[in-house]
């Protein structure tokens, strides 16, 4: 027999990465409590949970370390759980630590020619020593509990009752009838009303439906409100609650009950179900907020949408086929059937625009995926720098296609490292400048319009600009004349030049090789752009912009010597129109005045070396840029602005520079894509710095 | 052979699904899954269910209250239960036993674990 294990084994990635950022969210979250001093004993058992999971998973895959880890982690969280271990800093600590030792080990699972990843042997003897064994407290056997209620707690669910009963809190049967086709919808408006009441044990089947659409269950609530107050929050027509009665009524009364009319509450003296009837009341009916259920989402490999992606692009072919025919019909005399098919061809335009759409959403993800991961690494940073980090993150619900997401965490990261490692400054610093001690990075994703903004902004220190323009000049990345003529924000944008950093050493996290210039680069070849402004003593700011799919992008289409091409909008910031006396050739390279400024130019037909019988007299030129550098395209002719979806290019195209896609323009032509950054690198590899230039011309002599 | 997978981890799920469907000598296999207790409990009434496959630690409603409803429901008389949980719920296992559990199996197991553990049941005689 086949392993059934290979053709899973795609899902176990899936399955396990899901699950590690599940863990790393709740220990975010346990953080947070640990800050505030609170306990909540759901987010323990969640990361509980999460890792319990994973155990299993590494079993069955054959992921040995990653099963020790698990291991080692379960016994961890089951002692945290079952409240046998305190949750301390340092136990989060080890726990964030682990998070990052499963990251190393699902790339390693993945490419399993990579060696194994250091660092387990560490986390798993810092867990050891988390390893606690305390007797748990003996269960009080204070309320009149059916025997056959304690047998099918887990040991969990039975802890849980336990420590509530230790708070002296009061234990209610709430029983619900749910129907069973909006059971989702209405098991959870319940459990948020639950939540602020108290803490539900468990979900007790009844096994007494009336009848097959409908489902009774128990709710086993532990709660310090009266009766009447969980009758007035969780009433309804298929509610019936009823409190378990105490052996000993005497002890601990719930300060709530007593304002309360005793007729409300039933306190029955029989251990099953007496009902209180409770009316609907209207307020408390508003929804609660709908989170969808588990078995109503489903993981889909990103490429079998763009697979259908593909497929919708050759619809939209046929689309114009048809509309030609239809034409072509009308146009033979035959009115009516050219009508129906016009009618027809307007049906199928609408859907296939629905069904475009409706791919598009589904690749959609929100930007918290990415966000959830920063979130530790600047806890991780801050802390190992000594410093404070305030993070502030808004708009995490903001959505974007999952290719651009999954591409985006590295820059985002380095970003936020460079922000932490020389933006913030030192305490020490930051109280003599009467700024707050606690650095504050402030993450904000917004859309705007088809693309999606994201502003990572710091309270530091600034740039310095003129120790990068000095590296700049000593890097001969620009000549001490061009540093002259250079404006302000012509300065800052120097950053994203290669090689540039403000500091002589590197700083041990944006100090790894990585420079912003790589950073653009690859916001770029997303299709954005990245901006940055900063203020000394005041702070940086860094604006990525980002087109909301990779799917699809807005073109604008040009003609060069007959031919039709597209541009991708993203890199266009204008088009004038052109006329061959507008240039001027300075140091052989031909350019023209654009309000004031030097603007160096391409002619397109030339530069892909088209023959060009006819020259047409009015031409224009379109002003490409990439960061600081901008490059006229002089086109023939605009035709136009599209939305196209970019179609990889062929084994023998792939070498040629200058395209990097085609694409089909619906009217059955195929046009190629311009890549543009590629283009403006070509044309002007090595003008940036005369020095440059003149070296080359030495070595070329 | 109608069996229901009761378990919250998806490639578990898939797993135990493979392995079934692997069986030697049963065409008419037939898997259904179940995320959690409460879609199993909306499935089960769609019965009978030769076998049910459960986890135990599930949110909301856990694989031992499951068993419990499984054995009072007149539809599912002859329905065998596998429980399913990881090595350090003992206690637990021994609920379940108790509740009337048919089979348990630590996790996690291999194909051939859980193979044996579907030959100790008396399947097919239901």
């Amino acid at each position: 027999m086949a392993d059934p294990t290979d053709k899973v084994r795609e899902e176990f990635f899936s399955e396990a990465q899901e699950l590690v950022e599940n863990l790393s969210r709740g220990l975010l979250a346990l953080d947070e409590l640990q800050s505030s001093g609170t306990d909540d004993p759901a987010a323990v058992n969640e990361t509980f949970r999460a890792v319990h999971t994973l155990k299993g998973l590494a079993g069955i895959f054959g992921a040995k370390s990653m099963g020790t880890i698990s291991h080692r982690l379960e016994d961890v969280l089951d002692c945290l759980r079952l409240g046998r271990l305190p949750l301390t800093r340092d136990l989060l600590d080890v726990l964030f630590q682990a998070v990052e030792v499963y990251w190393q080990i699902l790339a390693h699972e993945k490419d399993r020619s990579q060696k194994e990843p250091p660092g387990i042997e560490t986390i798993l003897q810092r867990l050891q020593a988390f390893g606690s064994s305390d007797a748990p407290v003996a269960l009080t056997d204070e309320f009149e509990f059916e025997i056959s209620l304690l047998s099918v707690l887990t040991e969990y669910e039975e802890h849980r009752l336990r420590s509530c009963v230790e708070q002296g809190l009061n234990l209610f049967r709430v029983r619900v009838a749910f129907e069973l086709a909006t059971i989702d919808k209405d098991l959870e408006e319940i459990k948020n009303k639950a939540k602020p009441l108290g803490e539900v044990i468990t979900y007790l089947p009844t096994g007494e439906s009336s009848s097959l659409d409908s489902l009774e269950l128990d709710l086993l609530l532990a709660s310090n409100f009266a009766i009447a107050d969980l009758a007035g929050t969780l009433g309804g027509p298929n509610v019936a609650i009823s409190a378990v009665p105490r052996r000993h009524v005497a002890a601990k009364p719930s300060p709530r009950d007593e304002p309360f009319e005793a007729s409300m509450v039933h306190e029955t003296s029989h251990p099953g179900v007496a009902s209180l009837p409770v009316q609907a009341h209207e307020a408390s009916m508003a929804p609660a907020a709908v989170m969808r259920s588990v078995s109503q989402s489903v993981r889909v490999d990103i490429r079998k949408l763009d697979a259908l992606m593909n497929a919708v692009g050759e619809l939209s072919i046929v689309k114009g086929v048809l509309g030609r025919i239809g034409e072509r019909i009308r146009s033979e005399g035959n009115r009516q059937l050219g009508a129906e098919l016009q009618r027809l061809q307007r049906t199928f335009d609408r859907r296939l625009s629905e069904l475009q759409s409706g791919i598009l959403e589904v690749r959609m993800v929100p930007l918290s995926q990415v966000f959830d991961r920063l979130t530790r690494v600047v806890r991780q940073i801050g802390r190992d720098v000594g410093k404070e980090i305030q993070l502030v993150i808004t708009g995490g619900d903001t959505e974007i296609d999952k290719l651009i997401v999954e591409e985006l965490s590295d820059p985002l990261m380095h970003i936020v490292r460079n922000a932490i490692d020389h933006g913030i400054e030192s305490a020490d610093k930051r109280r003599g400048l009467g700024k707050p001690e606690a650095g504050t990075i402030a993450l904000n994703a917004f859309q705007k319009g088809n693309h999606v903004v994201l502003e990572v902004e710091d309270d530091g220190g600034g740039v310095n600009e003129q120790s990068l323009i000095d590296r700049a000049v000593t890097l001969s990345q620009i000549s001490l004349d061009e540093a002259r003529g250079l404006t302000r924000q012509e300065v800052l944008n120097l950053v994203f030049l290669p090689g540039l950093s403000t500091r002589d050493r590197a700083g041990d996290y944006s100090g790894r090789g990585v420079g912003m210039d790589v950073v653009k680069t690859n916001i770029s070849k997303l299709g954005g752009v990245i901006d940055l402004q900063s203020e000394r003593h005041i702070g940086t700011k860094i604006t990525v912009t980002l087109p909301v799919t990779l799917a699809i992008v807005s073109a604008l289409l040009i003609r060069i010597a007959g031919r039709t091409f597209a541009m991708p909008l993203t890199s266009v910031s204008e088009a004038l129109s052109f006329e061959d006396s507008m240039a001027q050739p300075i140091d052989g390279r031909e350019t023209m005045t654009l309000r004031g400024a030097t603007l160096p130019l391409c002619r397109l037909d030339r530069f892909f070396q088209f023959d060009v019988t006819k020259p047409s007299r009015r031409r224009f030129v379109v002003v490409a840029n990439m960061g600081v550098r901008r490059l006229g395209l002089v086109v023939d002719d605009l035709l136009g602005q599209q939305d196209i979806v970019i179609k990889a290019l062929g084994r023998s195209l792939k070498s040629v520079t200058g395209f990097s896609g085609a694409t089909e323009l619906g009217d059955q032509r195929v046009a190629l894509v311009l890549d543009v950054s590629a283009i403006i690198e070509e044309v002007l590899a090595g003008s940036e710095s005369r020095e440059a230039r003149e070296v080359r011309e030495v070595r070329h002599a | 052979m109608r069996v229901l997978v009761v378990e919250d981890s998806e490639a578990t799920r898939a797993f135990v699904r493979a392995v079934l469907e692997s069986l030697p000598g049963d065409e008419d296999m037939e898997v259904v899954e179940a995320s959690g207790g409460f879609e199993a409990l909306r499935l089960l009434p769609r019965g009978p269910y030769d076998l049910v496959i459960s986890d135990i630690n599930m949110p909301d409603i856990n694989g031992l209250e499951l068993l419990n409803f499984i054995r009072k429901s007149p539809l599912h008389q002859k329905t065998q239960v596998l429980l399913m949980s990881t090595q350090a719920a003992a206690k637990d296992r021994d609920r379940g036993m108790a509740l009337g559990a048919n089979a348990y199996l630590t996790k996690p197991f291999s194909p051939e674990g859980l193979r044996d553990a579907l030959r100790s049941l008396t399947l097919g005689t239901a």
